[in-house]
């Protein structure tokens, strides 16, 4: 079946709830100013379930109601995982046979991100949940430069340790900036160093896309839930081949 | 609060004993070094203002110039004082300004009557500065006699962070009228990577808003106005933390902000800052704040957002021993002492919340005089807003349960937005709910003797034993080098900042320091 509508309690009701708040004080008139909003998405009819002054002039609403429209599931567009899963022996042992040597990933949070939880979880032998993180694969050698690198000092280091793969992570989002910061850096690989020699370039945080790879100028995007083994098994379907 | 957990008190004075004997030496390291910052809050106390057209503030200026003529190892006070007298300019601005002209050469006079005389300038130009922060003391005194403090405890902690002062102030008002008793304006990302504050008020910064000296005065007025308002005193926060930890604690004094973040370790771990810088600064910063009556709150819950909440709850314990030892050295009293500490366990793990319980109480028994900073769920935030919401309604419980000092309420939304006007609200209604609800619950509730809890307790308390004796046999820089707080490993010699620090030569001296020491 390739057509749905949300469930709410009975197959084929439409049901969905949204919250907002409307910068108007509550009074009747911003309930209906509510319902006016509500229908206008789609919702019809829109019950309203719960309104609520917050200091002055803002009214925080929850609605309830039916929407009209259906989903195509055979028209999303996502990206799917298109290389098998590696286990951690797996991504070692094909490295070994095929590269021959171990494979270099460089790791970073660039621009003003404090943020390292992304990249840690990566990265760090202790990895996320009950995944050990890319340090404890022995035929990869990660280097972790933690917060607030420079494009340059990124760029730098990737050379210096003859990176395979580059990894950065943005959490924060704030007036774009991880989509500025991700431009600048595949930017700079590109001025930096020929085709050929250009590491793989792979972002990841919260709040990308993964069909902006292009439009970004990198190879690869994760988003949220990413783990580290999935990243391994990428690197290796990437840059080694297949395991077979 | 009666006793719960039933400690024993020859390890709970071991363990302080220990936290001494390991931080004693970085104590020792940090009276025999200066760094730049501690240079320019000390000319920031002395009157230096304003920046050049680029922006860099005249402090970084003058101690820029001073130390290529003379390094760093005499302090600034003497080569700026005594250029001062010998130039005949008796504005230190100007001075700095003159200075970053090219036109005024440092040197350390020769003469004992000299550099005496130099001494009495110095001290009388940085005694104003330490005036203006003790009468920003004696204000809030006055303003939380005459308002009153918040009704509950724990107090109730909001940060809001657009970017924009001027966005920051209404929405700070908003979270006061709606119950927050303490503001923290969080601070742009990549400020504590900055070797310089930024000047006058800023409408730009990411994911938080520039701590400044003009934005510090525009909140601390618009929370006047507030407190006034609301017949309570609201308190102000931002962090005297990063590379300038010094000259904010400085700026923070003379604004009478009422807390600041300031932890011992925070900026080595997680922002890979110079060990040796940090630890100078620290004290340097910390003095600042004990004479300010500024309560510091120190950053353990940042630890177990990295390492696992369960494994490395001790670590927690660790550190706030030696935060408690630096701050007590340094001159801060318990009431400033708000050690931090987290709901981070994983929610999966069965008994999550009991071990909640049990680390929140450990910190409450060992430090029974300090306003403990009690901090909320971000780690296993996932995204599920519902979900959140019910982790931080048990969050609020155990800080209800445990008489934590300042509750940092925490966000439903937390890894998916910076905090909408309506995330707070229901936050706010959160903890209004459980802390209303539970009331004085904490009176009944007393763990088993012998239970799951007092054990737990004192399983954490006994491994802080062991890893401070450890700390102890390798020193707290090769600990801290080797990766045991919060998994990085920071060795002494390497980070950012190094280049700012500079080893006190004899003849060293620091007028706000003699003075704060005395």
């Amino acid at each position: 079946m390739s057509i749905v509508r949300p469930y709410g309690d009975t197959t084929g009701d439409g049901m969905v709830q949204l919250s907002f708040t409307l910068p108007i004080p509550h009074d009747k008139r911003a309930e209906g100013a509510a319902v006016q909003l509500a229908n206008k998405m789609g919702m019809d009819p829109a019950l309203l379930v719960h309104a609520r002054p917050m200091g002055d002039g803002f009214t925080f609403f929850v609605v309830y109601g039916k929407v009209s429209h259906l989903v195509d599931t055979e028209k999303v567009q996502v990206v799917e995982r298109d290389y098998p899963l590696l286990s951690a022996k797996e991504v070692n042992a094909t490295i070994k046979r095929r590269l021959r040597r171990r494979l270099n990933v460089v790791g970073a949070c660039i621009g003003t991100d404090a943020h390292t939880v992304g990249i840690d979880a990566i990265l760090n032998l202790k990895g996320i949940a009950g995944e050990k993180g890319l340090e404890y694969y022995s035929e990869l050698s990660v280097t972790n430069m933690g917060a607030q690198v420079s494009v340059p000092d990124l760029v730098e280091t990737a050379r210096e340790r003859k990176a395979d793969a580059v990894l950065v992570s943005q959490v924060v989002t704030q007036r774009d900036a991880h989509l500025q910061n991700t431009r600048a850096m595949s930017a700079a690989f590109r001025e930096a160093l020929p085709a050929g020699k250009r590491p793989l370039l792979i972002v990841g945080g919260p709040r990308f896309d993964e069909l902006m790879a292009g439009e970004l100028g990198v190879d690869r995007i994760f988003s949220r839930g990413t783990t580290p083994r999935e990243v391994a098994s990428y690197l290796v379907h990437a840059l080694v081949g297949s395991s077979s | 609060m009666a006793s719960k957990l039933d400690l024993d008190p020859r390890v709970v004075r071991s363990a302080r004993r220990l936290a001494a004997k390991a931080g004693q030496p970085v104590v020792d390291l940090a009276r025999s070094h200066t760094t730049v910052s501690v240079e320019r809050a000390v000319l920031r106390l002395a009157g230096v203002q304003g920046a050049d057209q680029d922006g860099i503030p005249w402090v970084n200026r003058l101690v820029d110039a001073v130390r290529a003529d003379v390094g760093l190892g005499h302090g600034v006070a003497v080569p700026v004082f005594h250029a001062m007298r010998s130039t005949g300019v008796d504005d230190i601005t100007v001075l700095a300004q003159k200075a970053a002209a090219g036109a005024v050469r440092f040197d350390v006079p020769s003469s004992r009557s000299e550099v005496a005389a130099v001494k009495r300038a110095a001290k009388r130009a940085t005694g104003g500065g330490l005036k203006i922060v003790d009468r920003r003391r004696a204000e809030r005194e006055r303003l939380v006699k005459r308002l009153g403090d918040p009704k509950q405890r724990p107090w109730i902690y909001l940060i809001v962070a657009t970017g924009d002062i001027y966005e920051d102030i209404p929405q700070a008002q908003a979270a006061a009228r709606a119950g927050a008793d303490v503001i923290a304006v969080i601070r742009s990302t990549g400020q504590s990577l900055l070797d310089y504050v930024p000047e006058g008020a800023t409408r730009e910064g990411f994911a938080g808003t520039y701590a400044t000296q003009e934005n510090f005065r525009l909140m601390r007025a618009a929370l006047d106005e507030t407190s006034r308002e609301l017949g309570r005193y609201v308190r102000l926060t931002n962090y005297a933390s990063g590379l300038c930890m010094p000259e904010i604690a400085a700026l923070a004094g003379m604004e009478r902000l009422d807390m600041m973040l300031n932890d011992s370790m925070y900026g080595i771990l997680f922002r890979d800052i110079n060990p040796i810088r940090t630890f100078v600064d620290q004290r340097f910063s910390r003095q600042v704040h004990a004479r300010a009556g500024i309560i510091i709150n120190t950053g353990e819950d940042n630890y177990l957002t990295t390492a696992d909440a369960v494994e490395a709850a001790h670590t927690v314990t660790v550190s706030q021993l030696l935060n408690e030892f630096f701050a007590h050295e340094a001159g801060l009293e318990d009431w400033q002492l708000g050690l931090g500490h987290a709901f981070e366990i994983n929610p999966e793990l069965p008994e999550s919340f009991r071990l909640e319980l049990a680390h929140a109480l450990l910190a409450r028994e060992l430090f029974p005089d300090a306003p403990l900073k009690w901090m909320p769920p971000t780690k296993h935030m996932t995204g599920d807003v519902f979900r959140g919401n019910l982790l931080d309604g048990f969050f609020n419980l155990v800080g209800a349960l445990t008489g934590q000092g300042i509750l940092l309420v925490g966000m439903m939304t937390e890894a998916v937005v910076t905090p909408w006007l309506s995330d707070r609200d229901i936050a706010l209604q959160n903890v209004r709910y459980v802390l209303t609800g539970a009331g004085n619950l904490h009176e009944d509730f007393a763990p088993a003797p012998g239970g799951f809890i007092q054990q737990r307790a004192d399983e954490v308390l006994g491994e802080a034993v062991d890893l401070l004796a450890k700390i102890v046999d390798d020193s707290l820089l090769t600990a801290i080098a080797e990766g045991t707080f919060g998994i990085m490993k920071r060795p002494a010699d390497r980070g950012k900042g190094l280049d700012g620090v500079a080893r006190h030569d004899d003849d060293y001296y620091n007028p706000v320091t003699e003075a704060l020491e005395a």
